[in-house]
């Protein structure tokens, strides 16, 4: 007997719309299978069961009233607690935003919101979504559904690990430098980092402003889709985001990967993948040519060097981002004898290491001196990565890697030591910095741990519909079903 | 002043634009209020917003550019300047760096007589900050008990028009502050009030031996054009003081203080700070279309030395094309004016309306008016003689914010100007009669008693006599006699 909980977002629409089953039935079924778990997984920050059930409510008197509703009407939503939402505490998962409420709601919140999906809670991430293993969150440290002693990655890792152990259907990460994809790959789930520009920021509290962009992570590519489908297209209030219009990503689904040429990234070789991961990654490889692909291989010369640009454009903008965080307007204050006492008492006690840490790396890389030296030379250096992708991308329709070098790790095991940390994205920086879409999607267990393998497939700017045909393919082929220990355990 | 000693001045104003709204986001621009009542999340800097650019903020910032002769860039950025400060929102300035809207410009300026062409480094865009209230103290942050944040004018659009260091006195710096104050004007594009600071003026100054660099200070805190002239005044005094006898400037930044008539220093500025200046991430360049320029180019009104050379060109005094085109409000009536004219011409409309209307409406603070079409018909009515200057005057008085003409209230008043040559006759022959004894006077060579003649005369008349025709009437039968 499966409980809605277990179902897709595309089944559970499916029954609500038709009238089997309540959109407050529904997400019953979520918020309790999310307060049964809590306890040992630690996905959430804020749950709001009222404002779901209202939602819910208002969704099924819609449809009950002959309404036609759009495609995830009903179904359940968790966002990033970096996402802005009206009126519900977002923290960013810092003590600096403890108490903030914010008095408006990200694009992307409202667009789901218009869509119909009630919001059953705020996910735990990385201290202002800098990390790997959401370890930096200054509240809670959540665990990977599959094996609790290990991270689920980061900085989307609450998300993850929700959607993994039952405790969301759909839920939005945000991915500045394999913040979706890493942890997605590591718990087992789909994440997708849509094309900069693609998806509007407005509301997402900023890390790296030319990085930082919100995705779906989800139980399977389809409902990846419905959700990208529902927050892509232009926004006024974002100057950066890009005219429309916006694909048909549903439609995408069913194309295959009959002709489709795609590029194994040479340099994966020499950083750092382990083996059990290289397993997976191969037999990837073997399914997709079955499936009708061409696999060749293609060096990216600067693919490794992304880690080196990432760590100083990233902390760069952070620390412009975060300099609104002194206790003058919101968030906490620590008071001082003079506004300067003020502000240092407030951030020092607000900010955790990391954050400070990056916060000194980007003023140090930024400062009269050494602009030149790093900031400047990490952005020409940028244009490089660029470049090769868009040569590999003349030879080959998308590119293909793992998700993430390695199973998930230990929790505690790298967050003492921040470079090791860092190369954890190894995989999914150079396309952040490329400004292109990319995914990851399970790829199955492996043979050393028993834990998920992630394959990231990456696309050339706006080929998002390329990369839904050739994960959704894949994902229907190898047919991964396996679920975590947890799932059973009801 | 010191022999040898040279004055360097550079100038860098800030212009708030009229704009309806905010430079990145859909707040109202405004003046006063409430605190914190025409603020929003995104001009609060609040955690996930993001900035909007104004259209018209960057046509106006364009047109500024283009009317001081800039070179405006194909291809502007928009930076971030980073530093700590409560009055702004962010913690960084959205401002430009080394891509501005408008570059190598100039301004030509007189001063005792001679034209001094004044370079304009760059124009730029930026956001305003907040306002600071220090409370408890005397208003200055050094004695406040605490301060309290104004968050309105954060995100206003604001002009930044730095001129190169050509400057050499403070007469230069103030015609160079009132001709720029001027076009701003003409351009429509702000209040330029420096009383309520939508244009803003600070100096930066050195004196030195010619060929030599000075010491820079930074003077702030002048708040009108005199002020502007007063403080440079006095600060060239005082680095020369400082020089001769022996000592050094100091690089500051001084206050000037109004009611003392003194610069006071605010802090020293032992090296540049670091703004950390990067290109905003949030925003994208601006690159303006030929079209567009084009068609911005040729919006531009006619501008204060155009208008100058134009009114000159008509026969106009030197002050009072000065007057008229200081004024853009005058400027347009003399134009309207003297297109509505049926007999007067152009110095005659130019001196009603630089002198008399000009004194007349300094004097009064109800912002009252009159039409062109009005104004017209008044100055034909005394250039064809039917009313004298002085009736015209006193109707002037009266037609100012009530929209009357000047034929009507001249009617009504029973006013007109008696230039009937018969009736005159008749009066001076009445006038002349009666003061025989000093008709005898005046024809045998005493011409003082004339005035007093022309006084009864007009007297006899109940003052609408035509004074000139008086005069020559009445000269004429004096000297027949």
């Amino acid at each position: 007997m499966t409980e809605h909980w277990q179902r897709t977002g595309a089944e559970l629409a499916g029954l609500i719309a038709s009238g089997e089953v309540t959109s407050v039935e529904v997400t019953q079924s979520v918020l309790d299978r999310l307060a049964a778990v809590e306890g040992q997984v630690r996905s959430y920050l804020t749950v709001t069961s009222e404002v779901a059930l209202a939602k819910a409510a208002e969704i099924d008197a819609a449809i009950k009233s002959g309404q036609e509703l759009g495609p995830l009407a009903g179904v359940p939503l968790a966002l990033k607690d970096i996402i802005c939402t009206k009126g519900i505490r977002t923290t960013a998962a810092s003590k600096i935003l403890e108490s903030y409420v914010p008095p408006y709601s990200a694009t992307v919140a409202e667009r789901l919101d218009a869509a119909g999906t009630p919001m059953v809670g705020k996910t735990n991430l990385d201290e202002f979504a800098m990390g790997s293993s959401t370890e930096n969150s200054a509240y809670q440290t959540t665990g990977n559904p599959w094996d609790l002693s290990k991270v689920p990655g980061g900085s989307s890792g609450g998300s993850a690990a929700a959607v993994a152990s039952g405790q969301a259907i759909l839920s939005l990460g945000t991915d500045t430098g394999g913040s979706i994809r890493q942890p997605a790959a590591l718990c087992g789930v789909v994440g997708l980092k849509p094309t900069y520009g693609l998806v509007s920021r407005f509301g997402l509290i900023a890390f790296a402003s030319s990085l930082d962009q919100a995705g779906p992570i989800t139980r399977d590519v389809r409902d990846a889709a419905l959700v990208l489908q529902t927050i892509a297209g232009p926004d006024p209030r974002d100057s950066t985001s890009l005219p429309g219009p916006v694909p048909d990503y549903i439609a995408a689904l069913d194309k295959g990967v009959k002709g489709m040429k795609i590029g194994v990234v040479a340099e994966i070789s020499d950083i750092g993948v382990s083996g059990p991961v290289k397993s997976r990654f191969q037999e990837a490889l073997r399914i997709l040519e079955k499936l009708g692909a061409e696999i060749g291989e293609v060096s990216l010369p600067t693919f490794g060097m992304g880690i080196d640009i990432y760590y100083l454009i990233a902390p760069a903008e952070a620390s412009s981002n975060l300099a609104r965080y002194e206790g003058v307007r919101f968030g906490l204050r620590v008071d001082g004898q003079d506004v300067e006492s003020m502000n240092r008492a407030t951030r020092a006690a607000g900010f955790g290491a990391e954050v400070k840490r990056r916060i000194m790396l980007g003023t140090y890389a930024l400062s009269s001196g050494y602009y030149d030296a790093y900031y400047l030379k990490a952005q020409k250096a940028r244009t490089l990565i660029a470049r090769d992708f868009q040569r590999a991308y003349e030879d080959f329709d998308l590119l293909i890697s793992p998700g993430a070098p390695t199973t998930a790790f230990a929790l505690g095991e790298k967050v003492q030591d921040p470079l090791t940390m860092y190369l954890s994205d190894i995989c999914n920086v150079p396309s952040s910095l490329a400004g292109a879409a990319a995914m990851s999607v399970p790829g199955g267990l492996s043979d050393e741990d028993g834990l998920p393998v992630g394959i990231q497939f990456m696309s050339p700017p706006m080929g998002e519909t390329t990369m839904l045909s050739a994960a959704y393919a894949f994902e229907q082929e190898l047919g991964f079903s396996a679920k975590p220990p947890i799932w059973n355990q009801l | 002043m010191n022999d040898g000693l040279f004055t360097t001045i550079g100038l860098e104003v800030h212009v708030e634009l009229k704009t309806n709204t905010k430079m990145f986001c859909g707040c109202p621009v405004g003046f006063g209020g409430e605190p914190n009542t025409r603020t929003c999340p995104v001009c609060l800097g609040h955690p996930g917003t993001l900035p909007t650019p104004n259209e018209k903020a960057i046509e106006y910032t364009t047109k500024i550019a283009m009317a001081l002769g800039c070179d405006v860039a194909p291809h502007s950025m928009f930076h971030r300047k980073n530093y700590f400060y409560p009055d702004m929102p962010k913690n960084y300035q959205i401002s430009q760096y080394d891509l501005p809207i408008g570059e190598r410009g100039s301004l030509d300026v007189e001063s005792d007589g001679a034209i001094y062409k004044i370079g304009i480094t760059r124009v730029h865009l930026e956001e305003d900050t907040g306002k600071s209230l220090h409370m408890g103290g005397g208003g200055r942050i050094h004695d406040a008990d605490y301060s309290l944040e104004d968050f309105n004018r954060a995100g206003t659009p604001l002009v930044e028009i730095v001129s190169e260091p050509d400057i050499t006195t403070a007469d230069i710096a103030r015609g160079y502050a009132t001709e720029l104050r001027a076009i701003l004007e003409y351009l429509n594009v702000s209040d330029v009030k420096m009383e309520e600071g939508s244009m803003r003026v600070d100096a930066n100054i050195s004196v030195a031996p010619a060929g030599q660099l000075g010491v820079k200070v930074e003077i702030k805190n002048m708040n009108s054009l005199r002020s502007l002239a007063r403080a440079l005044e006095y600060e060239v005094a005082r680095q020369n003081e400082v020089i001769a006898r022996g000592g050094k400037v100091v690089q500051s930044t001084r206050h000037w203080d109004e009611r003392a008539g003194k610069t006071h220093e605010l802090r020293t500025k032992e090296e540049a700070f670091d703004y950390r200046y990067f290109p905003e991430p949030d925003l994208v360049p601006i690159q303006p279309s030929v079209e567009w320029l084009r068609q911005l180019r040729d919006e531009l009104p006619e501008l204060p030395a155009d208008r100058r050379k134009r009114l000159i060109g008509l026969g106009l005094s030197v002050y009072d094309a000065q007057v008229l085109t200081s004024s853009k409000g005058l400027g347009e009536l003399f134009d309207a004016g003297l297109s509505a004219a049926k007999a007067a011409d152009a110095k005659q409309v130019a001196n009603w309306v630089a002198n008399d209307l000009a004194g007349l409406l300094a004097s009064r603070t109800d912002g009252a008016a009159i039409s062109a079409v009005n104004l017209a018909e008044l100055v034909d009515l005394v250039a064809g003689g039917t009313i004298s200057k002085s009736q015209g005057q006193q109707l002037l008085s009266k037609m100012l914010g009530t929209g009357r003409s000047a034929k009507e209230l001249a009617d009504e008043g029973g006013i007109r100007q008696i230039s009937d040559t018969a009736e005159l006759e008749e009066a001076i022959d009445a006038v002349i009669a009666q003061n025989q004894d000093v008709a005898h006077r005046i024809a045998a060579g005493d011409s003082k008693p004339l005035g007093f003649l022309m006084g009864q005369v007009m007297k006899a008349t109940k003052g609408r006599g035509n004074p000139k025709m008086v005069t020559d009437l009445l000269s004429k039968k004096l000297g027949e006699r």
